[in-house]
């Protein structure tokens, strides 16, 4: 689900914008982070309905939100990660959205 | 109450008076601090024109309110970025009063289909995921106002006001995680 980075459209952009293009293009990613009270199967659960992860997938996201503390469930445009977050939080997941490192 | 129970599509609950009492009165209670929520931001004619409903910029004040509420970034560092800051803040106005909508929604269906004073609960599986959503929005509330951690013991002394609520907040967490699992059971 990775964005494939349109440089070659970054570089015919007018300069004065240029950084805040690159900025924007950057790809973004959702985490979610652990709290004490979500269960884990319920996070497994949402992780499969919402991503539609397999079973194992979204296992391995769960337990790194459990023991890493956080895990990066996906990534992609401001606008997708947008709607991750917003889902993630009806379903009452604590996600955030940020620039990828 | 006895295990949830998936049969086809749909899943079986049962509820005693006292559950469902508890459980209904729980649910009230949140969706009343949602809808206040929703009150308390005044629209403009610009908003009744477009339709477009635009939410407060800022995170609630009351802590309960705002774990169910969260930012889109995380802010709790000791300097936020001006512009995760503003970020945050437009995202905030853009997207709460759709997760308002959501939110109380699930809890409607919990008041709509939780017996009042107890009994057999037959869900299709769109409404026992209302319920898991619901569940996790009271176990969530309760678990900020009682201070819940990871190592939390199962019961806390007598004298410790928290104590019923912890009580309640456990049978919560079993009821969501049998839910979970008669869901999951495919």
């Amino acid at each position: 689900m990775l964005m494939t980075a349109p440089v070659d459209m970054e570089q015919t952009e007018s300069s004065s914008s240029g950084a805040e293009l690159v900025s924007e293009d950057r790809p973004w990613q959702t985490v979610v982070w652990n709290d004490p009270v979500n269960l884990m199967s319920y996070v497994t659960y949402v992780f499969q309905k919402l991503f539609g992860y397999s079973r194992d997938k979204a296992t391995k996201l769960m337990l790194d939100v459990h023991h890493e503390g956080k895990a990066i469930v996906s990534s992609g445009s401001k606008e997708k990660m947008e709607g991750d977050v917003a889902r993630l939080h009806a379903a009452g997941l604590w996600a955030t959205m940020e620039h990828q490192s | 109450m006895k295990p949830w129970k998936r049969k086809g599509d749909k899943v079986h609950g049962d509820l005693d008076k006292q559950e469902a009492a508890v459980l209904r009165g729980l649910v009230s209670q949140i969706d009343d601090m949602l809808k206040a929520r929703i009150e308390d931001t005044p629209q403009d004619e610009l908003a009744e024109l477009t339709g477009i409903r635009t939410g407060p910029t800022t995170s609630p004040d009351d802590p309960v309110l705002s774990r169910l509420l969260p930012d889109f970034h995380r802010l709790d560092d000791d300097n936020p970025s001006k512009e995760d800051l503003d970020s945050a803040a437009v995202l905030r106005s853009l997207h709460e009063p759709t997760l308002l909508d959501l939110k109380t929604g699930v809890a409607g269906v919990v008041l709509d289909t939780c017996p009042m004073y107890g009994g057999g609960v037959r869900l299709s599986l769109e409404q026992a995921d209302a319920w898991l959503s619901a569940l996790n929005d009271v176990r969530l509330a309760l678990g900020t106002a009682i201070d819940i951690s990871e190592d939390m013991p199962d019961e806390l002394p007598d004298d410790d006001p928290r104590s019923p609520h912890l009580a309640v907040y456990h049978w919560l967490t079993w009821v969501q995680e049998s839910l979970v699992q008669a869901l999951a059971d495919e």
